[in-house]
């Protein structure tokens, strides 16, 4: 009764506090964390101005609709005309992009997945870290590897404005007493144009709008979500009252 | 002993009665509780019912169409689809004009006083924007069959004294150069002109008012 | 009468009513099936906590099924349109998220709604006679549960689904001599395809919601035919009064209507807070993987099922040989239905058995909860080995039941149930 109800409950909870842990499991590097906020919207803006500019020649939305994303962002429809479409599209069209699959196979190796649910799929700190997480590596077709994604076919697209870098490594010692090499860290090889700090607020200002394009309407779920619960308890206290005035008949 | 209460009798007013029951109190939380709770019911069923609207894609596909009419042949008939329905665009010549005039009383409604087949910017005899260009929804008003385009006059099925027009295969509907329906004839009404503006001079915007975006 | 004219409209509002209702009764047991399970069914009146989750189960089908036929409007089940029709479904249809996020979230409702009700049987000994086809039709209702869980699993077509119903199905391939053709038979092909999804899409949307609703409405009838337990385990039919009334029995219309009606609002208050603010509980009721479509190529890092099957599939992986894996995780859900004859106490309720008993089910819970989580790690040979341990913790709760239940030292139980006025 009361002991095996608090006890139950104890397992529950120490069951949920054991699952809780990272759902996200990355099987390489340890991912930094991106901290993108749905909510700001100008972030959203510039990230949907990055996104557009950067990943969209290869990497499509197709779930997205641009007059989704206007109304959402607080654009006006020629402002996302002009600033985020292909010619020949519509405000009501979905972000499709212009490359075949075998353009893109002949090119890459592979298509370029599409973004609408790379946050939910991926989650938003794994994307971010992917994005600075190029380093120089002369044996990749491309020039270049990933340490989240090791054999990336992806090129390091925003090398312009991050420079290059490459991967250290330091031998360690494992538990067979053998030395593994180890990843410590980068080291800028070439300078891009933009500072650390104006590089990372434009990646989380791409993952932030990554984000949003995963679940467009996760502000409007959040604040919903208060006024059903408020009027949930409303309607609690109410029952509960009529309930107990109904049980003083109960001896 | 078992409890005996009856649920909120007929006994409205605060007293109590013998067993000790407050059945105002009783009544009061019954009535609060079941009108929040029919709110909740209500205000649950409006997500449902209302995710039946048009969704995003349907108002996609139905979005207004651009027409081209720039190849658009004097006297040709050239068809487009806008919201899955089939929508006529005529290049009038001045002879197809003149023939609107004149023949009122052989048709039913001449001076489209039915404001449900056109926008109300559609006036006059040429039911259109301009008077060459006429926009029409390719459906018979009868039962919905796609009307030929007859604009010769003294066509050879339909006789001597047709001015040119639309006719219906379906039931023998005639309408005139402008869409208008004819007397005696199974369709009830003259074709409906759907929205449309000029974007340029040889571009149509179909589904779309003048004046909006 | 009073002077104001209100008592007239009612009294002339609710002379129609009854006038209408006599009407209806004489065409059909309206009044009389109203009576019987409700304003005449006596229930006992020391029902606790435990006793809320059989009608929030049932609220959770009525939920599933409303918020499932919305869904069917707009889904696609062909493996070419299902996942996009998922998506056009979140985000095009006015309200299609809400409507998806209460399915999803009432799926992993239902079954924890449902465990809990289980383990109040547990505890209470509501399998044991003369309940136990009661017993039988929730072990049925669990059955289909599940299958209706793992067929709706497939539907979004995301790459878990894919994955998860490949190694399920495969499960079935693990069959000697008959196994590879009736992979086959289930599949409707050489592979799960567009076959398997639109056969899986028939016995999610109507087949297995027929039979709950039919073994639901049995469940029930089985129910009131005996009368409910209770947490004493006291029969209350024993004592009636000079009414022919349980004396510790009370209508269950209006006191358990109302009573239940909190509840449900309460669970309500949950629900939504899960719905609106953690849908995806961190990927464990809405897979990570499974917001990429289904890849034949590629199978996600770890493949689980959802939380609800893990304490069974780590059964099924602690065995080093498939086919004795899945025999054994079988044989765990299986178990269940013979509660009623492996339980030998005199005594229903955990509130008069002794230790033995209390030890063994807490040992239960403690492994069914511990090998849910091992189910969900990645099978280490330290968490096999841990999977190992709870898996005989598990089976022994069965096996060993003939014994510890007859051998226990009870207490005795009053005629009396147990209860305070609120």
């Amino acid at each position: 009764m009361r002991t095996n109800k608090k006890n139950l409950l104890a397992a529950v909870a120490g069951a949920a506090m054991l699952f809780g842990g990272a759902a996200f499991a990355s099987e390489g590097a340890h991912l930094d964390k991106a901290h993108n906020d749905v909510s700001n919207t100008a972030s959203l803006q510039r990230g949907a101005r990055n996104f557009v500019n950067y990943c969209y020649g290869c990497h499509s939305a197709q779930y997205v609709r641009y007059n989704r994303v206007a109304a959402d962002l607080g654009l006006s429809e020629e402002q996302v005309i002009a600033n985020l479409m292909f010619t020949g599209q519509r405000p009501s069209d979905p972000m499709k992009n212009n490359m075949t699959v075998a353009d893109a196979q002949r090119w890459f190796g592979k298509e370029p997945p599409d973004l609408s649910l790379i946050a939910r799929s991926k989650g938003t700190d794994h994307v971010y870290t992917f994005l600075k997480s190029f380093y120089i590596d002369p044996s990749r077709p491309t020039g270049m590897n990933n340490t989240v994604v090791p054999g990336a076919s992806m090129p390091h697209v925003l090398w312009e404005l991050q420079g290059t870098q490459s991967a250290v490594y330091e031998g360690v010692a494992n538990a067979e007493g053998n030395v593994v090499k180890q990843f410590k860290g980068f080291e800028t090889v070439t300078k891009g144009t933009m500072s650390l700090e104006e590089f990372d607020l434009f990646l989380r200002d791409t993952v932030n709008f990554l984000d949003y394009i995963g679940e467009p309407m996760q502000l409007q779920r959040k604040s919903m979500g208060v006024s059903v619960i408020a009027f949930l308890l409303l309607l609690w206290g109410f029952a509960y009252a009529l309930n107990k005035e109904f049980w003083k008949d109960v001896k | 002993m078992s409890a005996a209460a009856k649920p909120g009798s007929a006994n409205t007013s605060a007293e109590t009665s013998v067993d000790g029951v407050d059945n105002g109190r009783r009544h009061f939380l019954l009535v609060a509780t079941t009108t929040i709770g029919l709110a909740g019911v209500v205000a649950t069923a409006v997500p449902f019912l209302a995710s039946w609207r048009p969704s995003a894609r349907a108002k996609a596909l139905g979005a207004p169409v651009e027409v081209d009419i720039s190849k658009l042949e004097p006297g040709a008939l050239m068809k487009i689809e806008w919201r899955g329905q089939a929508v006529y665009v005529v290049y009038r010549t001045p002879e197809m004009l003149a023939k609107l005039n004149g023949n009122d009383d052989q048709l039913r409604d001449p001076k489209s006083e039915n404001a449900d087949q056109q926008p109300t910017y559609i006036k006059g005899e040429t039911r259109s924007v301009k008077p060459e260009y006429l926009v029409l929804v390719g459906v018979c008003t009868h039962l919905g069959c796609a009307p030929l385009d007859k604009f010769t006059p003294g066509d050879a099925e339909l006789g001597a004294s047709w001015a040119g027009g639309f006719y219906c295969p379906c039931h023998g509907s005639k309408f005139d150069l402008s869409g208008r329906v004819y007397k005696d004839v199974p369709a009830p009404t003259n074709l409906a002109v759907p929205p449309y503006t000029y974007l340029t001079d040889t571009r149509l915007l179909v589904g779309s008012d003048p004046g909006v975006a | 009468m009073s002077t104001d004219s209100q008592p007239d409209i009612y009294d002339r509002a609710s002379s129609r009513l009854s006038a209408f209702g006599g009407w209806i009764d004489e065409r059909f047991p309206m009044s009389k099936m109203f009576k019987e399970h409700a304003s005449e069914y006596y229930a006992p009146k020391n029902f606790n906590f435990w006793y809320y989750f059989g009608v929030i189960a049932t609220v959770v089908l009525v939920l599933q099924i409303v918020t499932g036929i919305f869904l069917t409007m707009n889904y696609k089940p062909s493996s070419e349109h299902a996942f996009a029709s998922v998506e056009y479904i979140m985000r095009d249809v006015d309200w299609g998220w809400l409507i998806r996020y209460m399915h999803s979230t009432g799926a992993s409702a239902f079954f924890l709604v449902v465990y809990l009700h289980m383990f109040r049987g547990l505890m209470y000994g509501s399998y044991k006679n003369p309940r136990e086809l009661l017993w039988i039709f929730g072990f049925l209702i669990y059955l289909c549960l599940m299958a209706e869980a793992f067929f709706g699993y497939l539907l979004p077509w995301g790459n878990m689904s894919y994955w998860g119903a490949q190694v399920i199905t495969s499960l079935f391939g693990a069959i000697p001599y008959i196994g590879g053709a009736l992979l086959e038979w289930i599949r409707g092909d050489y592979y799960i395809s567009d076959v398997t999804l639109n056969r899986f899409f028939a016995l999610h949307v109507i087949a297995l919601p027929l039979a709950l609703v039919f073994l639901v409405v049995a469940h029930i009838l089985a129910l009131h035919e005996v009368g409910s337990n209770n947490p004493d385990g006291v029969e209350i039919k024993k004592l009636k009064n000079a009414d022919g009334h349980p004396v510790d029995g009370i209508p269950f219309y209006p006191y358990y209507i109302t009573k239940d009606f909190a509840g449900i609002v309460f669970f309500f208050i949950l629900f939504a807070a899960v719905l609106f603010f953690a849908p995806t509980m961190g990927g464990y009721f809405l897979e990570h993987a499974n917001f990429e479509p289904a890849n034949r190529l590629q199978t996600p890092p770890h493949i689980a099922p959802v939380w609800y099957f893990t304490p069974f599939y780590a059964i099924l992986r602690a065995v080093p040989d498939k086919l004795s894996g899945v025999i054994l995780m079988g044989a765990a859900v299986v178990a269940l239905a013979f509660l009623p004859w492996l339980d030998r106490s005199k005594v229903k309720s955990i509130r008069y058995r002794g230790w033995l008993f209390k030890g063994f089910l807490w040992s239960f819970a403690v492994s069914f909860v511990a090998l849910g989580y091992l189910g969900l790690m990645p099978a280490t040979p330290g968490y096999t080995n841990a999977a190992r341990v709870f898996t005989i913790i598990y089976f022994a709760f069965f096996v060993f039941m003939p014994w510890y239940t007859k051998a226990d030292k009870t207490k005795p139980v009053p005629e009396r149930v147990t209860y305070h006025a609120h």
